[in-house]
């Protein structure tokens, strides 16, 4: 779970480049919080009738399957059943800042114009190809042919009109319109040709388009996205059980390489002791993100399994509020840098799974800087900083905690950590809700808190000095302001460094360890994303094998 | 023998009737073993548990760590002896505010008995009484947030009416006898009564029965401790610790066995010791006390 609840607002600033891809495939799911921060479209008053609807389709198409495995009685299974921590609050992802949203639906049922690898890498989706005009401004995109929507309709250039520029409209609550900002103008050229100009050159736009916030919708069916998802994915929506499980069904009519299952069941369950019973009863037939790491060996000596060990863009930070004492002193936020033992969060809270960090970069992209050394485990230099500083010990400060694991353990361990150098951190566990409305936004009223930010190159959200670390550095305002103008790769490459030079040089936060994407699954199930590029549970290329 | 005190030979008698009643003892025996490891704890324990030992966690018992260590490398042992420090400190404060405020509403109820004031004090208690006890504590916790206070606080609430009606119904008993009648004529006040003749004689009923809600109390902490309403970390507690060791349990049973045997003995202790006293205290054998 991870978190990111923090992804979901929309402050977040983006440079936009591409993540790395040389890392394996890797299957999301996820890391984030998903909950939504107030803008939910509403539920609409159709979905009783909605439902019913469902329910008998749903009801019919069980029949069908039924006849269908009979007559293939000893063919391959050609069903799945995934377990994730978190349900989703509805299942538009394109008005909705949820996490668990993507993680059902993305690529899955909903497709965008481009769409992430499961390494990363920014492949065709219903756009084929594209075109981009000597001056950069102009991205002219071919669509793919013959795809459909679910309920029969055509995609057309139209729709991706109607999609980009409900994004971007001012009453639009899509939860990631920075990806959206730049577009000046989208116009159609022809059914399969879409021009969208741009105000200013940006070379990320394709990896922006690959955003679950950017999938393609269509007008005749947004009225009921929310409950009744109708995308050109492989999967077609099913049923929704609330508190349950969604299901999806082969898409016969997929205009790309259909999916292998004929259906596929989200079973959400939140108990970390419930998902080890499940997985272990074969109740579901693979979990992603895995809330228990230390079960893991389990599933590894167990020949039934296999547990695929992949890396999130998830940076799981001590964040330290910046805006009040006695965090405001750098002198103190050192002191805690160097009074956190990595090693030890990890071995403690992860059992051993995570890659530390010293900044607030993903340790496999290409442009990230070791920084670890500046903030290196060394509480009597952490002691005799806190004397600089003047402050008087025992320190006294509240750490807020989330529900994922990685916090609750994490603080603990932290909150000793710290004891040993003369803070008296008091930890405080909340939930979500909680944590979202008194640390996240409104007042900030905390000092410490412990959470992953699992969006891809995110470290922009340090340029916004309303962010909840409260941090405000002009300096590193207009380094992100810059690299935002800024085409030339090496350039950027260098401006992304020094960004993360001078976060972990004023210690703005612990930064503590690169959140691992720990899936367990059927020893016979092939095809899950072993990475996390992005928040998603992509079950196109899933099948089993003997 | 006297009717006035105990005299030396009854005395004896009744400590002879205690130590006959295997229960009584098996009770005292597991009571005082837990008080005893709770007060032992405040001047020492084998490790400290504040501090965090990574390298040795989830460790089974050996001759270093009796009890094995948890996922943090903390000594269970000591753990449970001050979690028994947190449990009993709880359930005494828990149950010292359902008496404190019980045992005087339900005199003060028994004094004007079929009055208004009567109905209103036990209809109140009944409301209270009739709320799911644990859903009061959930609520008063996610309130004002969890800590070991507002878990004493919202367990000693419904500690109240237990102890309110059991007052009440046993003085009203007692306001039927001739010597109160005697009182009466003598020009007592009620509250004076109350204090001078009822209490007295309530007394070892009420001894019971706190015994009794103190192992619910321990149970109720244990439970709150478990969803995290209760004591927080790093407060050594019962309940977390059998939260934290859920997803262990399959490889690590030490973790959760301990704590819940903790739990259940205490519990059971004091079970024992109250069915003891309950006989101890049986009026029959309380031949001469007034």
């Amino acid at each position: 779970m991870g978190a990111n609840c923090p992804g979901m607002l929309r402050v977040r600033h983006l440079d936009g480049r591409g993540v790395s891809s040389d890392d394996d495939p890797g299957f999301a799911a996820g890391h984030g919080p998903m909950y939504r921060t107030g803008n939910s479209p509403n539920v609409g008053k159709n979905r009783e009738n909605d439902m019913i609807a469902k329910i008998s389709a749903a009801g019919l198409a069980s029949v069908l399957a039924l006849t269908l495995t009979t007559g293939a009685a000893f063919a391959q299974k050609t069903d799945l059943t995934l377990g994730l921590q978190l349900e989703p609050p509805n299942l538009d992802p394109t008005s909705s800042a949820a996490g668990a949203i993507d993680q059902v639906v993305y690529s899955n049922i909903f497709e965008g114009l481009t769409r992430f690898g499961p390494d990363g890498s920014i492949n065709p989706g219903l756009a084929k190809s594209w075109d981009i005009s000597d001056d950069g401004l102009t991205y002219t995109f071919h669509l793919v042919e013959g795809a459909k929507f679910h309920d029969g309709t055509d995609f057309e250039a139209t729709d991706v009109k109607f999609s980009l520029d409900r994004a971007r409209a001012d009453d639009s609550t899509n939860a990631q319109k920075p990806l959206f900002a730049g577009i000046a103008s989208v116009d159609v050229v022809d059914p399969a040709t879409v021009k969208v100009t741009l105000s200013a050159p940006d070379g990320a736009f394709p990896f922006k388009m690959a955003w679950g916030d950017a999938v393609i919708v269509a007008p005749e069916s947004i009225d009921g996205i929310a409950n009744t998802p109708v995308g050109t994915g492989a999967f077609k929506f099913s049923k929704w059980v609330q508190g349950d499980s969604v299901t999806m069904v082969k898409n016969p009519d997929y205009w790309g390489t259909p999916a292998e299952l004929d259906s596929a069941t989200i079973k959400f369950i939140s108990d970390p002791t419930a998902a080890f019973a499940a997985v272990m009863a074969g109740d579901v037939d693979a979990f992603g993100a895995f809330p228990a790491p230390e079960n893991l060996p389990q599933f590894e000596a167990d020949p039934r399994f296999k547990v695929l060990i992949g890396s999130t863009e998830g940076e799981t930070i001590l964040a330290m509020n910046n805006g009040r004492p006695p965090f405001d002193n750098k002198l103190v936020r050192e002191a805690v840098a160097h009074a956190i033992n990595r090693q030890e969060i990890i071995d403690g809270a992860m059992f051993g799974y995570g890659t530390p960090i010293g900044t607030f970069f993903a340790p496999h992209n290409p442009d990230y800087v070791d920084l670890t050394g500046l903030s290196e485990y060394d509480p009597e230099k952490a002691k005799a900083l806190l004397e600089e500083a003047g402050v008087t010990l025992p320190l006294r400060v509240k750490m807020t905690l989330p529900p994922p694991s990685y916090a609750r353990r994490g603080g603990e361990i932290v909150a000793a950590e710290l004891r040993a150098v003369g803070i008296e951190a008091q930890i405080e566990n909340v939930e979500w809700s909680q944590w979202l409305e008194t640390t996240f936004k409104g007042a900030h009223d905390y000092d410490l808190t412990i959470i992953s930010h699992t969006e891809p190159m995110d470290i922009g959200i340090y340029a916004n000095p309303e962010y909840y670390f409260q941090y405000n550095n002009p300096d590193f305002q207009k380094l992100m302001a810059d690299l935002n103008l800024t085409t030339d790769a090496a350039k950027r490459s260098e401006m992304l460094k020094q960004a993360q030079t001078i976060l972990a040089e004023d210690y703005v936060s612990g930064f503590m360890f690169e959140l691992p994407m720990q899936t367990v699954a059927n020893a016979k199930i092939e095809g899950l994303w072993v990475n996390q590029p992005t928040q998603a549970a992509d079950l196109t290329a899933v099948h089993w094998v003997d | 023998m006297s009717d006035q005190s105990l005299s030396p030979v009854q005395a004896s008698s009744t400590l002879w009737i205690a130590l006959r009643s295997r229960s009584l003892i098996l009770g005292l025996v597991l009571t005082l073993t837990f008080v005893a490891a709770a007060l032992i704890s405040f001047v020492w324990v084998p490790y400290d548990i504040t501090t965090l030992d990574i390298a040795n966690k989830i460790k089974g018992p050996s001759a270093l760590h009796w009890l094995g260590t948890d996922h943090y490398g903390r000594d269970i042992l000591s753990m449970i002896m001050q979690g028994a420090r947190t449990s009993i400190a709880v359930a005494v404060l828990a149950v010292g505010i359902g008496m404190l405020i019980g045992v005087p509403l339900g005199l003060w109820a028994a004094a004007r008995r079929g009055s208004l004031l009567d109905e209103v004090i036990m209809r109140t208690n009944d409301l209270v009484f009739a709320f799911p006890s644990l859903l009061i504590a959930v609520m008063i916790t996610s309130a004002f947030g969890p800590s070991a206070t507002n878990a004493i606080i919202a367990i000693g609430i419904f500690n109240i009416p237990v102890f309110a009606r059991l007052t009440r119904s046993s003085a009203l008993s007692l306001w039927q006898r001739d010597y109160i009648l005697a009182a009466r004529v003598a020009g007592k006040g009620a509250a004076r009564i109350s204090w001078e003749h009822i209490l007295p004689n309530i007394t070892n009923m009420m001894i019971v029965q706190g015994t009794i809600q103190f192992s619910l109390g321990i149970l109720a902490e244990a439970g709150l401790s478990y969803v995290g309403l209760g004591a927080q970390p790093p407060t050594a507690s019962w309940g977390r610790m059998l939260a934290d060791s859920q997803t262990f349990i399959s490889f690590a049973p030490h973790m959760a066995l301990f704590p819940g045997l903790a739990i259940l003995l205490t519990v059971l202790g004091l079970n024992l010791m109250g069915d003891g006293l309950r006989d101890l205290f049986d009026p029959k054998l309380r031949r001469g006390r007034t």
